[in-house]
């Protein structure tokens, strides 16, 4: 029976697949099969249809190598994991209705049908979910990484001058990060003054302002002196609103005063020329 | 009809999406760009204590409009260990987590009403308001 059930689908898999495009595309809030070209629907369609067939008989395993591309290919397009269930529910909905037709089940087999199919495309479902999932864990990851690479670098400006631009959200990992490179950096660098940069910063909170206050305390102890630029008006007047003590602090309102100021710390000064 | 949007805190990276829809509500609203700093600061506040003390909770943020006056309402709750002595939590300088210990009267100087609710063992509620002036 398995084998007629094979037969069957293999027979009319053209049919299938535009049987299940069909259903697919009255899916609501579905954009994927609206706006991509038409060729490309075929072609992920088909591979679709390729992978749910290609446990089908219970002799042979799921293609790994298949789903891992095939699950890497529609989490590039945007297909949500929702999306995708509904997808193979649907599938499964289209062979019903074939082997229906065709009147390969009634209601005699029925019964058997049905664990049979299940049988077919629960594990398969599974290893989808699965693979969906995990190639969306390492998308996640490859960005925490590009997220910490952009973070925290002490750039040294001038001899003795350093600058460390921080841009975005402030946590704790990132806060531990700011403090390890600043100090090693200061070590490394032999700056004697560091201007730490929160531009880019979308709020002070108190838990902000603690570690930048920590790591400026880090700085003072290894013998350079910490300067905060890049105070917009509205951060100073919620850090005032705060009663967040800043007091032991050179601050300035940008980088170019902060840097006049440091310049001025280690004695020197920008000079115009006199052009010859 | 009032318009109210609630954020789940359970991450740190909750607090963020708390308080970027904070930011986009007091937009909304019309808040200027140093209310925006204020309301989002102090929201900023209160999801973190509730992911520093209570593990989970939530925070609502609803436009409000009373007598003709508009505004943005926080409440920010959670079913955390509460807080024993409230006198001392709206002090400045006093911190169980090693903190700076400006967050809770931080919130009250930021926004223009504040209620703190709370039970120990049962949870905290913290209602905060800020008028459109």
């Amino acid at each position: 029976m398995n084998k007629l059930m094979v037969d069957s689908i293999n027979q009319n898999m053209d049919e299938i697949i535009e049987c299940w495009i069909a259903q697919m595309k009255e899916e609501k809030g579905e954009r994927f099969f609206h706006f991509m070209p038409e060729h490309l629907v075929e072609k992920t369609s088909r591979e679709f249809a390729e992978l749910m067939t290609s446990n089908i008989m219970e002799t042979t395993a799921i293609d790994s190598d298949k789903l891992n591309d095939f699950t890497e290919k529609i989490v590039r397009f945007g297909w949500s994991i929702k999306f995708v269930n509904k997808a193979i529910d649907n599938f499964s909905f289209v062979v019903f209705g074939l082997l229906e037709k065709k009147g390969i089940m009634n209601d005699s087999n029925l019964r058997q049908f049905v664990e049979t199919i299940t049988r077919w495309i629960s594990p398969l479902r599974e290893s989808i979910i699965d693979a969906y999932s995990a190639e969306w864990e390492r998308t996640v990851s490859l960005q925490k990484i590009a997220l910490q690479e952009l973070s925290a670098s002490l750039i040294p400006v001038f001899d003795k001058i350093s600058v460390m631009p921080l841009v975005g959200t402030i946590d704790t990992e990132r806060a531990k990060l700011i403090m390890e490179n600043l100090l090693e950096g200061v070590v490394s660098q032999r700056a004697e003054v560091v201007l730490l940069d929160i531009t880019g910063v979308p709020v002070v909170d108190t838990m902000v302002a603690h570690h930048i206050i920590q790591a400026a305390d880090a700085v003072r102890l290894v013998g350079a002196k910490c300067m905060l630029v890049g105070i917009r008006p509205e951060i100073a007047q919620t850090i005032v609103a705060l009663g967040i003590n800043l007091h032991d602090f050179t601050t300035k309102s940008t980088l170019q005063k902060g840097m006049q100021a440091a310049l001025a710390m280690t004695n020197r000064e920008i000079v115009e020329v006199d052009g010859e | 009809m009032s318009y109210r949007s609630s954020v789940e805190i359970y991450t740190e990276w909750d607090i963020v999406a708390a308080r970027q829809l904070g930011r986009n509500e007091a937009k909304k609203t019309g808040f200027g760009t140093v209310d925006q700093a204020r309301i989002t600061t102090a929201i900023s506040e209160l999801a973190r204590n509730i992911y520093l003390y209570a593990g989970k909770g939530k925070i609502e943020i609803e436009r409000i409009s009373e007598n003709g006056a508009f505004g943005i309402k926080i409440i920010a709750s959670d079913e955390g260990p509460g807080i024993s002595d409230l006198r001392k939590v709206m002090e400045d300088g006093y911190s169980t987590s090693g903190g700076l210990g400006a967050g809770m009267p931080g919130v009250k100087r930021l926004m223009d009403e504040f209620k703190v609710v709370s039970e120990p063992g049962v949870g905290t509620t913290i209602t905060a308001k800020k008028w459109l002036h």
